[in-house]
């Protein structure tokens, strides 16, 4: 049988803003939403492009297996082990090649790490059936309540996200939702205190963290010849972030600010 | 507010002595210089060891003393804060020639008055031939000389120059029985002594000595005593005239008599730490396992009420601002190498006693407080690690790496105990280890370690390799074939061996003589009688009193040498992109680029003086042209030029490097780093002991790469080498755990002299309880791997070059340089290049 593919654009050790513990993150290329502050504008095409960086190109993404990434998975055991740390897929979307995905979160499953996700939830719940078998944690986005405004800023209204977050809820996997702080897009108290509010709803949800925006990603827009809508924004200020923390705890959830 | 534990509040006293103490620049005072050139004029009858008794007691009993303001812990060896005294019996012609720069230059400059310029210029000549370090040099094979002072293969110049220090003297003795017990030990065994032993007269001297060294530090703290009486009667306020009385009543008991409260522990501490810095001018004199043997007085006055915490934290706090009051001139090379006004005295908390239980208590937690509230060099603090290490003082420490000052530094007991074992320590003795200086594990007050013996740049030897052993025009190494006739890799590989080998020859011979001196000129009556079994033998640390003898000279240049080797493996031998004598040609080529300008101003000079002595007229405009073309390579044919760029950027670009966790390339290394390690253990030193590797620069990677030419790893020449047995600078690029992973592949327990990794942060990688316990996970993965050590630079890039461009607004600033803590600002400029070209980690 021929071994199941995945296109991923990086694998990322020592990350600790992911999930619990020290972590490694496998970022899968592919993403259906386009939002318009994305800080890694090179995993929105399933395509293998070019990037340009400080004047040298270099090729964003490669089709691997898992046999191929596991060695380098593998490196950081004694660091999830002492860290209560594992693995996380980022992205793009996960849910774009959940086969490759369930391959992967089998195989570390079977090796002792801690999975994770991170996922927009932006596709049929069917999707998400896939992998849930092997998945301890899934950390979902939720940018926005009101569709239309989701749609302006990413491309697609959230009803899907919205349905998949209650059958999530429901299905026993440990879940928390992240919100991505984006000023003029979801910076207000009732823009955020709506989100706390529905994540309280949800059954199981113990947490919402809050991530604030940043343009650290912001030249990749001009090395993959993009324009980057959001250039004259500016990340929300320490005062901004724990106010809105502090709007977000009003729901009684466990929240805090980064991942 | 983080769950850490004892967060105590910082008394107002301590910032107070910190002031007081960074007021001025330190300064350099004549009076020891003159009381022992005095003592030693007076005593040219006596043995040697009489003459350092004699001369020890002369000092003691007339060096000026100073109480200052605020003080609860008194004792200073200087009348200025943070002044330095001479030791002219070791060597003083650097200083003789350096009186008028020494407070004008840029790393670690000293004030100096005229006055006690004068009285130097008076004193040193009669100390002309006299010195340890004139013997030290007719001790030496003269190809060994050359190599430690023409081709700076190896620098043994700390010893060659100075005192040995580096060691940690069993300081529970004297807290327990005082100086007058260990004067009844010495009596006592001069009493055993049997008349007919041969070695009676060298054994009766040595313990008389031992008597009158003991019996003038008793008689200094009087002076103490009566000091703070006389300052108690002058004294209007009422506080601070109870604190003088009661400073009075401290060295009125101790260090004469055992110490009966955890405050006279605290001041007897102090004066065997200051003393031992009086008595030679070695640096390193660690305090060690200060947690254990301060841990009976601290718990006793607790459980009796009488005092609490925030008194005790206090003590510790002044103890930790006086640490910061000693001081050492060096010359301007050893200072621009040692760069930060360096003590390195190394105080270790936690790790297991002697019985393979948990050490860690309520101490070891305040001992890390007192760095967080004196965010200063010394000490330079550690802490030992191992599985049953509580996580609440892991977090602890974390928290003060935070903070930024580079500390602690940690260690662990996993590896180093057994490391230890293997050169002969008892189970008892390796459990109860305690770090000298940088990073050398020992067994506290019973080793004589001569840890730090040298620096050995093990790229040097490699240079040789590709020049059949000359360097500067002359035969220095052994004969090894032409880089044109060698057919395979591994012929290359033994050419490098063959010349380290032998080089590595030179260096004991070189250590031995030095070592041999300090026996015959330096011998050091009053550290002697605090290790074992110094009294028992009847003889001085220096003359192999010691039950552990060691000698530990350092090697680096690893990640360097792999990284090299590894690209003539790939790109000579196995695709052939280039040839070894191409390489060879590009190397001397400088890759085709120009030189730093440091570099090319040396080079122009020496240019110029060669082409003067063929009658050559040498002027400004020819000197600006040498040193234009030397700058930018302007001279190279430019086919060449840009073959050899080429050839830089293939090594670059298609050879991997070791500290991105590649199997193959760290195992590499790991060959590599024992190449020396192994070689060094099989030699044995004068004192009855064996030499055993380090692998660690301190920061000699800065000027000891500015000795060494290109290198084939692509590094430029006379630019900084790797530092420590981490990666080179900016080639790793997998991010910290990758780093770890690679260098915990180095077998680092044969380098039982201690290793070195450090790790540079963002402050936002330690966030929070999330971030510190992350840090700590870390650390113990590391460990698990058998890492020995690691230290962290947790600052941001922007603050060091801010710090560069505004010097005066960051004169506290500590980063963690290599094995210890330094002022960022007293750095060299290109020594605090390479901490911020370091890769930056963690996010």
């Amino acid at each position: 049988m021929e071994k199941t593919k995945g296109r991923i654009f990086n694998i990322q050790r020592f990350s600790i803003h992911d999930g619990p513990g020290i972590r490694t993150i496998v970022f899968f290329k592919g993403c259906v939403l386009r939002c318009a502050w994305c800080s890694n504008p090179e995993s929105q095409n399933f395509d293998i492009e070019k990037l340009s960086e400080n004047g040298r190109e270099k090729t964003v993404g490669r089709d691997v297996t898992v046999e191929q990434i596991m060695p380098e998975i593998l490196a950081d055991l004694p660091y999830y082990r002492r860290s209560g740390g594992g693995v996380t897929i980022s992205g793009g979307e996960v849910l774009c090649q959940t086969d490759f995905a369930a391959e992967l979160l089998r195989e570390c499953k079977e090796c002792g790490i801690h999975t994770a996700i991170e996922t927009a939830a932006s596709l049929p719940f069917e999707k998400f059936e896939k992998i849930l078998p092997y998945l301890d944690l899934c950390l979902m986005d939720i940018k926005h309540m009101d569709p239309e405004k989701h749609r302006e800023y990413t491309g697609r209204d959230n009803a899907l996200i919205l349905e998949n977050a209650r059958r999530l809820s429901e299905s026993g996997v440990e879940l928390i939702i992240r919100t991505p702080v984006i000023p003029t897009f979801n910076d207000t108290r009732e823009d955020i205190k709506a989100i706390s509010d529905f994540a309280r709803s949800l059954k199981g949800v113990k947490e919402h963290h809050l991530l604030p925006y940043h343009r650290l990603g912001s030249d990749k827009y001009a090395g993959l010849g993009r324009n980057y809508s959001m250039k004259d924004i500016l990340p929300p200020s320490d005062e901004k972030m724990r106010y809105l923390l502090s709007v977000a705890e009003e729901s009684g959830l466990s929240c805090q600010i980064g991942g | 507010m983080e769950n850490i534990k004892f967060q105590i509040e910082k008394s107002s006293r301590i910032e107070k002595l910190i002031s007081t103490l960074y007021e001025n620049m330190p300064e350099i005072e004549s009076s020891r210089g003159i009381l022992i050139t005095e003592s030693y004029k007076m005593t040219e009858a006596l043995p040697i060891i009489k003459r350092r008794s004699a001369a020890f007691a002369h000092i003691l009993r007339n060096i000026p003393i100073i109480i200052r303001d605020g003080e609860l812990i008194v004792g200073s060896a200087t009348l200025a804060p943070r002044g330095c005294q001479v030791f002219p019996e070791y060597s003083y012609e650097w200083l003789l020639s350096e009186l008028d720069t020494v407070s004008t230059r840029a790393a670690d400059p000293f004030y100096i008055s005229e006055k006690t310029k004068a009285e130097l210029r008076e004193i040193y000549p009669w100390w002309h031939g006299k010195t340890c370090s004139d013997l030290a040099r007719a001790n030496m094979a003269p190809e060994a000389y050359a190599a430690f002072t023409e081709h700076a293969i190896f620098t043994p110049g700390n010893y060659f120059y100075n005192g040995i220090g580096h060691v940690c003297v069993d300081y529970a003795k004297v807290l327990k029985s005082g100086y007058r017990g260990i004067i009844r030990e010495a009596e006592a065994a001069l009493d055993a002594l049997d008349f007919s032993d041969p070695e009676y007269i060298k054994r009766t001297a040595f313990l008389e000595a031992v008597i009158e060294s003991c019996e003038a530090v008793i008689d200094y703290a009087k002076r103490y005593a009566d000091l703070a009486l006389e300052k108690a009667n002058a004294e209007s306020s009422p506080a601070r005239r109870s604190e003088l009385l009661r400073i009075a009543k401290n060295c009125t008991r101790v260090p004469e008599f055992g110490a009966e409260s955890f405050y006279e522990a605290c001041q007897s501490f102090w004066f065997v730490q200051l003393l031992l810095q009086v008595e030679s001018s070695g640096h390193s004199i660690s305090p060690g396992r200060f947690d254990q043997y301060m841990y009976p007085y601290y718990k006793k006055d607790v459980d009796r009420g009488l005092i609490t915490t925030e008194a005790a934290q206090e003590l510790i706090d002044c103890i930790w601002v006086k640490l910061n009051d000693i001081n050492k001139v060096r010359d301007a090379a050893s200072a621009d190498g040692f760069a930060g006004y360096g003590m390195f005295q190394n105080l270790i908390v936690g790790g297991q006693d002697i019985h393979g239980m948990d050490a860690t208590n309520d101490l070891s937690y305040m001992c890390l407080e007192a760095s967080m509230h004196v965010p200063l060099p010394q000490p330079s603090i550690s802490i030992r690690v191992w599985n049953g290490s509580p996580e609440p003082l892991l977090l602890k420490a974390a928290a003060l790496t935070r903070l930024g000052t580079g500390l602690p530094a940690y260690y662990n007991d996993e590896i180093i105990i057994p490391s230890i074992m293997a050169r002969g320590l008892t189970l008892e003795d390796a459990r109860d280890y305690c770090i000298i200086g940088c990073v050398e594990p020992q067994k506290a007050g019973k080793t004589d370690g001569w840890h730090d013996a040298a620096f050995f740049n093990m790229c040097r030897p490699m240079e040789l390799a590709f020049s059949r052993g000359y360097d500067k025009g002359t035969k220095i190494g052994v004969d090894t074939p032409d880089v044109s006739e060698m057919k395979s890799f591994e012929e290359f590989y033994d050419a490098y061996k063959a010349q380290q080998s032998y080089m590595i020859k030179l260096l004991v011979n070189a250590n031995n003589a030095i070592d041999a001196a300090h026996a015959v000129r330096c011998p050091l009556p009053f550290q002697s009688c605090m290790v074992e079994d110094c009294i028992g033998r009847g003889k001085s640390l220096q003359e192999g009193g010691a039950v552990y003898n060691f000698t530990g000279p350092q090697g680096f240049g690893i990640a360097n040498n792999t990284d090299g080797l590894i690209a003539i493996k790939k790109l000579v031998f196995e695709e052939k992109r280039f040839t070894l004598p191409e390489l060879r040609d590009a190397l001397e080529a400088n890759f085709g680029y120009g030189y730093t300008p440091a570099a090319a101003e040396k080079m122009t000079v020496e240019v110029a003086k060669k082409l003067s002595e063929y009658g050559m007229e040498i002027n400004d405009s020819a000197i600006r042209t040498i040193y234009e073309e030397l700058v930018t390579a302007s001279a190279l044919d430019e086919g060449l030029k840009t073959r050899y760029r080429e050839i830089k950027r293939m090594i670059e670009e298609e050879a991997p490097k070791y500290g991105n966790d590649i199997y193959e390339v760290d195992m590499f290394a790991r060959d590599v780093a024992n190449t020396y390690t192994k070689e060094v253990e099989k030699y044995k030193n004068v004192r009855g002991g064996v030499f055993q590797a380090g692998l660690y620069p301190v920061s000699a990677n800065v000027p000891l790469g500015a000795e060494t030419g290109a290198t084939p790893d692509a590094r430029l020449a006379y630019t900084p080498l790797a530092d420590g047995i981490g990666p080179a600078s900016g080639r790793d690029v997998k991010g910290p755990t990758a780093t770890a992973n690679s260098v915990a592949k180095l077998e680092q327990g044969v380098a039982s002299n201690g290793t070195l990794l450090n790790q540079k942060f963002h402050p936002s990688a330690l966030a929070g309880m999330s971030g510190l316990t992350k840090f700590v996970a870390l650390i113990r993965s590391y460990f698990d791997q058998k890492g020995m050590h690691v230290q962290f630079n947790v600052v941001t890039r922007e603050t060091l070059l801010d710090a560069q461009k505004n010097p005066e607004k960051y004169k506290t600033l500590v980063v963690r340089v290599a094995g210890y803590s330094a002022l960022f600002t007293t750095l060299s400029r290109s020594l605090q290049d390479d901490i911020i070209a370091r890769t930056e980690q963690g996010w």
